[in-house]
């Protein structure tokens, strides 16, 4: 189908995003990538009355690394973030989970901060933020705030971001070279919305033990969700068989998944459990 | 005092697109995809409109280099910017060689989706010359077709992948 019909406007400062945002309100929504907003209004799911394109504004872009913190721009693209030799060296775990997000068509043109914005159950971004406990840049007309990945996300597409506020910038720690990261993720077609997905972190000594551990799932709720009880299962424990079998246990605390058109509640832990065994093993080896 | 002008809140914005080598300015609908600027207001048919919600990559067209869904891209969002479509990109010889490997291969029954297919293959090719065909597979995976079961689609990217590594 057809989007129905709005106005339109490209912002060229985020001053003058503000000034919208003020005067037009809830029918107006930030066009960034559009890969999720476009298809949204070709299904007549939504009809604001102004897009204000923000993709022109260049302060958004770009990722920057300054001693331990590596800055990413709103309107980074997921494609750069793909390409990223400094992602790659940093924060592996980014580089990992890119390849999983759409296709490459869709890469070359969504952003990772709308993709944050917008808060999708089914996203990638969102699972590795709060596993890189990440910081969100804030800004409004008022000023700007940071909120906490961990903060961030609170339910079905909703955040914390409040009407007048743009998402600038991602701030994370880079992650060191001891550092273990993988993700995994599981569809129906490479690409297709995740049925379940997990970004996980750890650290490991040279005897094998993982300590530090991080494992954040998505699609399996309505906002990712950090496994506290199977990663405080796994602490201080090597990848074995039977560790992997308690932090699956432990899962049943952390993850209370919901049916999609496709896939029970059931399966879904059950998935959610099969991918913690395969990250653990790629963690350990 | 001057003013400083606002930008202006518009309905129907004036677009300046590079479209194929040509530059092509036309007042657009706000609302319009690019897909349907190319196939409706300029008659560049060759990319087609299937999902049109970003699933099936028939109107996968270039810009600025890079593969876009067209269906998920406004008129107004490639203003300023270099569109390249089946069209040109077959009349310039680019796809020649992949052209001619789908065509051996009998990668094609329908058609519907080898604009796009073609895109979207062009691009592995470009970036990625040591592609396995798990790698082909991946980076196909957002092009359906519903004719070929995929096999000679691979067959035909990695003929062409394995003679351009002869080349070289």
């Amino acid at each position: 189908m057809k989007a129905p019909p709005f106005a339109y406007v490209r912002a060229r400062s985020l001053a003058e995003v503000f000034g919208l945002l003020e005067r037009h309100g809830e029918g107006a929504r930030l066009l960034a990538g559009g890969q999720s907003l476009l298809a949204s209004l070709n299904m007549r799911l939504d009809a604001p009355a102004l897009l204000i394109d923000i993709t022109r504004i260049a302060a958004l872009s770009g990722i920057a690394v300054r001693g331990r913190k590596v800055r990413i721009g709103a309107l980074t693209t997921h494609a750069e973030i793909q390409r990223s030799a400094e992602i790659a060296k940093h924060l592996p775990l980014l580089s990992q989970a890119a390849p999983h997000i759409a296709h490459a068509a869709i890469r070359n043109v969504g952003t990772f901060g709308g993709s944050l914005a917008l808060a999708d159950p089914a996203a990638e971004w969102p699972a590795c933020c709060i596993a890189l406990d990440a910081q969100f840049v804030l800004r409004s007309t008022s000023g700007t705030r940071r909120v906490a990945a961990r903060e961030f996300f609170h339910g079905l597409y909703a955040t914390a971001l409040r009407p007048n506020e743009v998402l600038t910038q991602v701030e994370i720690a880079v992650t060191g070279l001891n550092c273990r990261s993988t993700f995994v993720e599981l569809a129906r077609r490479r690409g297709d919305y995740a049925t379940v997905g997990l970004a996980a972190l750890a650290r490991r000594n040279a005897r094998g033990v993982l300590s530090d551990l991080r494992l954040a799932f998505l699609g399996v709720g309505a906002a990712p969700a950090l496994a506290r009880a199977a990663m405080a299962a796994l602490e201080g424990k090597r990848a074995s068989a039977d560790t992997i079998a308690a932090a699956g246990e432990a899962l049943t605390r952390d993850l209370e998944p919901s049916a999609d058109l496709y896939t029970t509640a059931t399966t879904k832990l059950h998935l959610a459990r099969v991918l913690t065994g395969r990250a653990l093993t790629a963690l350990a080896a | 005092m001057k003013r400083k002008k606002e930008t202006p809140v518009e309905l129907a914005p004036e677009i300046s697109v590079t479209v194929n080598g040509a530059v092509v300015t036309r007042r657009v609908p706000a609302r319009r995809h690019l897909i349907d600027f190319l196939r409706e207001e300029l008659g560049l048919t060759g990319s087609h409109t299937g999902c049109e919600h970003g699933v099936c990559g028939a109107c996968t067209v270039r810009v600025d280099g890079r593969i876009v869904r067209g269906c998920l891209m406004l008129a107004v969002q490639a203003d300023g910017r270099r569109v390249d479509t089946i069209e040109g990109l077959s009349d310039s010889g680019e796809l020649g060689e992949l052209q001619e490997a789908f065509h051996r291969r009998n990668a094609l029954q329908c058609g519907f989706c080898t604009p796009g297919m073609l895109l979207a293959a062009q691009d592995l090719i470009v970036s990625r010359p040591d592609a396995s065909r798990e790698q082909i597979r991946e980076h196909l995976s957002g092009n359906y077709c519903r004719c070929t079961g995929y096999q000679a689609i691979v067959d035909a990217v990695e003929d062409v992948l394995a003679s351009q590594r002869k080349k070289t």
